[in-house]
């Protein structure tokens, strides 16, 4: 088994509309930032996870995000894994 | 007939609901507490109130349904037993699987806490009988996260299947974009699932029960909830 490091980050689907991105974004509009677009804003998780290796530690956050981290009806997400050597 | 009616941590409509369920309308009543395993025999309806079950930390009703009880709920809707979700309950009626789409972030960004109008859609569920199709309720609701979202495929079968149930209108009982308070698709404010035995919607019935608090326009509800189970006999 080894250490692995998941960063899980979630956003709304594109189709979705994203108040808090298009308020944020009205909000960088007014201090000048004017060629911002798209501002999506979303969640950003970390966990360590033992596995076996990488394959069976994306496999296990893919789960988890399917089942909990994330909904899949609303919400689009990507994991990244890093072996953590300590 | 007796309700059970589900205690999350965070819950805080429980026992407004109780109170109506019981001193309003003389309905047998008890809560059930989230650890427990199952629902007892005797309970016919299973009431998810209002709140902010677990903080609504991750997304409203994420964590909730994973509480024991919910593998329960969820048994007891698939084996026909009538499931009211009331706001937080509807969302976590939602994360369950147990009705279709999802409840987003009020599109004003704000928590709303107001009274609304909302039209009966459909009157022939176990929840609506004592109502008329058409009619206009006024009904308080209070929500940070009621944004109705279904993908199109789901809304159509929605609409076929006549599974939206109330929807927010004007004091006419017109659609209307400004009658819409927080930007739910197609203004649904509360769907049922195809077999008619689970509801969920935003609005609280339970704070809508005595004339003297502005409204008694929940009470159709819980009246027919009873008038279902005297005829079902139980």
């Amino acid at each position: 088994m080894a250490l692995f490091q998941a960063t899980i980050t979630i956003t709304l689907r594109s189709a979705i509309l994203d108040v808090q991105g298009k308020t944020v974004e009205h909000a960088l509009h007014a201090l000048g930032f004017t060629t911002v677009q798209h501002v999506r804003i979303g969640k950003y998780i970390t966990l360590e996870l033992e596995a076996t290796d990488s394959t069976e530690a994306l496999s296990l956050c893919n789960q988890m995000s399917e089942q909990l981290l994330a909904n899949p009806v609303i919400e689009d997400y990507t994991v990244t894994i890093e072996q953590l050597h300590r | 007939m007796k309700v059970g009616i589900v205690v999350f941590p965070g819950s805080n409509c429980d026992r407004d609901t109780y109170y109506a369920v019981q001193q309003v309308c003389g309905i047998d009543v008890q809560f059930l507490w989230h650890k427990d395993g199952s629902i007892p025999s005797d309970v016919q309806c299973v009431i998810l109130p209002g709140g902010f079950s677990y903080g609504d930390y991750l997304r409203s009703g994420a964590i909730a349904r994973f509480s024991p009880i919910m593998r329960d709920v969820v048994r007891f809707a698939q084996q026909g037993g009538l499931v009211l979700g009331i706001c937080n309950g509807f969302q976590i009626l939602t994360e369950a699987g147990l009705l279709p789409g999802a409840l987003l972030r009020n599109a004003n960004e704000r928590f709303i806490c107001r009274t609304v109008h909302v039209r009966v859609e459909n009157s022939s569920t176990p929840f609506t009988t004592s109502y008329t199709r058409g009619q206009v309720l006024q009904l308080p609701i209070a929500h940070g996260e009621g944004r109705y979202y279904a993908p199109p495929e789901v809304l159509d079968q929605l609409h076929q299947d006549e599974q939206i149930v109330f929807r927010y209108t004007d004091s006419n009982g017109i659609s209307t974009p400004s009658s819409n308070p927080n930007g739910s698709v197609d203004n649904i404010a509360g769907i049922c699932n195809r077999k008619r035995n689970v509801l969920g919607l935003m609005p609280h019935p339970e704070r809508a029960i005595e004339a003297l608090l502005g409204s008694e326009d929940g009470k159709g509800i819980f009246y027919s909830l009873m008038h279902y189970f005297e005829e079902v006999g139980v």
